[in-house]
């Protein structure tokens, strides 16, 4: 696709999004905003994941700090629970910043893993951090959780108080509708400055890295550094990705933040296509409406029967729908949905621009086999690529 | 002091369970190199297959088909998946092995929906007592098997053709293929082993003293994982001394949880996964395991 069609594109998409909320039911609107939520969270995970080659089974982890260190944050203190009643912006500010910082403190075990090991070790964070929110009750509410603050900024709620009646033209903005708008800013600002860092020159030396760690080092690449810093990034997007579901829930408890959500944050990047950052959103897009919507409309499906009952209940179906998807995608579609668009669009040959930092996203994380050395002079690299 | 004990030996004897497990993702991932997240659903589906089966055919018939259609369903996610992958590296095969078990683990659910399923055990829920300690009888019978196990697994892997053509594919695939060994071959040996290993444990784990097969015996698989990185990526023997470990911490921990209270409530769940970090951060390579031969 040309720049110019590109734009068109990225243009008709954006006045969509700031045109739906206008047409859309209150159930779309709150699926907006899970949308919008995992989107910021996907596109942090593919930072790490596809471009830096690092398995991470610990965003959910990530999410839940952001989201109990914004909640932490705004809340005014109680008897029982702890508050520090910061403004939502510092609130948010925080949650990033925390949740990048226990990042930083687990990168020893980040920068020395590799890949799927990484992956291991951090599927641990997600039950530790867990039995620090059931434990915590004076932070976190324990296993009944607390309640979100409204976000506010200058005595302006993103709720159905403070105003409680604004309408621009005769169109009255209600509380979703206005947390629409800031998650869409919000969004398009972690997608656009996560497409920029993947061009940048900390992205390309995280591909590097991905690529050949050897190869890497000898051009001069920090490898332990790197391998840190996209874990660090990829910690402070989820801290976003979890203050915004905070809001979008209204209510936080443990059990928001479970071992499964790690897994769907991982599997909206490989069906998007591991690396892309468009390729994040329309994963996240598509795996978190799926079961809300086969939820929402299992009345009218026909081979659908009500949960309990035995038969196909709509989180099943979709569970199912999930699990085939993930592997039609890997078995099927090479570089997922982004890499079929990418060669829908340029034919299977590749193009001129193939050496351009913007396909580097779609291309195998490990090549099969490393020119530069001889397979047998390497038995870990060779038992991990050679099959 | 037989508090104690008791502890160590239901600590053990659980250990030896997930040592199991622990040795089928290793096998599996020496074998063929890929992290099996689905191994909890397998071991679920030989349990599963168990219990469906014994009132008809009885039980030992039906722990033969449990363990055979464990060893099948590996056998072909390895044959029709693993080997097909558009992209084959660690990372995307793990992310596939996700999908499988998310999609095995729905199936699962759904057939045994809200109900409990007896396996129908002979030793049913029988105690052995000896010098006041008393240990279920199953966790007994679990012991001594994995031990039988284990040892067949030595000798396998040390003395039959088969085992060291496995041992050769895994330190060097491409040159054991010059060699004259078919990597397809090993690759679902590896599959089908780490299949029978999974439905043995998946026995134990479901029979006295836990009710029977439900859902939620596929996330003690998980509890198996710290096990395996514990004790060496590559490593049977790793494997075995890392569900030892795990099995021996979870049991004192719960079964000090009054002392160790200061830790937090259920404490005993995370302990593995702690222990599995720590030791991820001294020791990359875990206890056993071969050192990573590329330093940067």
């Amino acid at each position: 696709m040309s720049d110019l069609s590109r734009r068109i594109a990225g243009l008709v998409l954006l006045g969509a999004a700031l045109a739906l909320p206008l047409a859309l039911e209150d159930f779309w609107l709150q699926l907006g905003l899970f949308v919008m939520a995992t989107m910021v969270g996907a596109v942090g995970l593919t930072l790490l994941v596809g471009v830096a080659g690092q398995l991470s089974l610990g965003h959910a982890a990530f999410a839940a700090i952001g989201a109990y260190v914004y909640v932490w944050a705004t809340s005014e203190a109680t008897p029982t629970l702890a508050g520090a009643g910061l403004p939502a912006v510092a609130g948010l500010v925080l949650a990033v910043a925390m949740a990048a910082l226990i990042g930083l403190l687990f990168s020893p075990v980040a920068s020395r893993l590799r890949g799927i090991y990484l992956g291991l070790a951090t599927l641990g964070l997600v039950f530790v951090v867990r039995h620090l929110l059931l434990n915590l009750d004076d932070w976190t509410g324990g296993f009944t959780g607390r309640s979100v603050e409204p976000f506010t900024i200058a005595g302006f709620s993103f709720s159905n108080r403070d105003p409680d009646y604004l309408a621009v033209a005769g169109v009255e903005f209600e509380g979703l509708h206005r947390l629409w708008y800031l998650f869409l800013v919000l969004t398009l600002l972690a997608c656009w400055l996560g497409a920029n860092l993947r061009t940048s020159r900390t992205g390309r030396a995280w591909a590097n890295v991905r690529d050949s760690e050897t190869a890497a080092a000898a051009m001069g690449i920090a490898v332990a550094r790197h391998k840190a810093s996209a874990f660090v990034v990829s910690s402070g997007y989820a801290g976003l990705a979890g203050a915004m579901l905070a809001l979008a829930y209204g209510r936080l408890a443990p059990d928001v933040f479970t071992l499964l959500v790690s897994v769907d944050f991982l599997v909206m990047i490989v069906i998007g296509g591991l690396g892309s950052i468009g390729g994040a959103m329309v994963g996240a897009l598509f795996v978190t409406a799926l079961p809300l919507v086969l939820t929402q409309y299992s009345d009218v499906l026909p081979f659908l029967a009500a949960p309990g009952s035995g038969g196909l209940d709509p989180a099943t179906l979709s569970r199912m729908l999930y699990g085939l998807a993930i592997i039609a995608v890997l078995v099927f579609l090479r570089g997922g949905l982004a890499g079929a668009f990418r060669r829908l669009r340029g034919g299977n040959a590749p193009t001129a621009a193939s050496g351009a930092p913007d396909d580097t996203g779609g291309t195998p994380p490990t090549p099969p086999t490393d020119p530069d050395h001889p397979v047998g002079a390497q038995p870990v690299s060779s038992k991990e690529t050679a099959r | 002091m037989s508090y104690f004990l008791t502890q160590v030996l239901n600590g053990l004897s659980f250990g030896l369970v997930l040592s199991l497990i622990a040795a089928g993702f290793a096998i599996v991932f020496t074998s063929t190199g890929v992290l099996n997240f689905a191994h909890g659903s397998v071991v679920l589906a030989g349990a599963y297959l168990v219990a469906v089966t014994q009132p008809t055919i009885g039980f030992w018939p039906a722990v033969l088909v449990g363990i055979l259609g464990a060893a099948l369903i590996g056998v072909l996610i390895n044959a029709l998946l693993v080997r097909n992958l558009a992209d084959p590296n660690p990372g995307t095969a793990a992310i596939l092995m996700l999908g499988v078990d998310i999609l095995l683990l729905t199936e699962l659910t759904r057939r045994i929906g809200n109900r409990v399923l007896p396996l129908g055990a002979p030793w049913g829920a029988d105690v052995v007592r000896f010098g006041g300690i008393s240990l279920p009888t199953g966790r007994v019978l679990a012991a001594v098997l994995a031990v039988v196990v284990f040892a067949g697994l030595w000798f396998m892997f040390s003395r039959t053709r088969v085992g060291i053509g496995m041992r050769a594919a895994a330190a060097d695939g491409p040159t054991a293929s010059l060699m004259g060994i078919r990597l397809s071959r090993t690759g679902a040996t590896g599959w089908a082993l780490a299949g029978v290993l999974a439905a043995l444990a998946g026995i134990f784990l479901t029979s006295f003293p836990s009710p029977g097969v439900v859902p939620s015996v596929a996330l003690s698989a998980f509890l198996a994982i710290p096990a395996w990185v514990l004790g060496g990526f590559d490593s049977v023997p790793g494997a075995v001394l890392g569900g030892l470990v795990i099995g021996l911490v979870t049991a004192l921990t719960v079964g000090y949880e009054r002392e160790l209270h200061f830790l937090g409530a259920g404490f005993g769940e995370v302990v593995p996964y702690l222990v599995m970090i720590i030791v991820l951060l001294v020791r990359p390579q875990g206890l056993l395991g071969s050192k990573e031969a590329v330093r940067v």
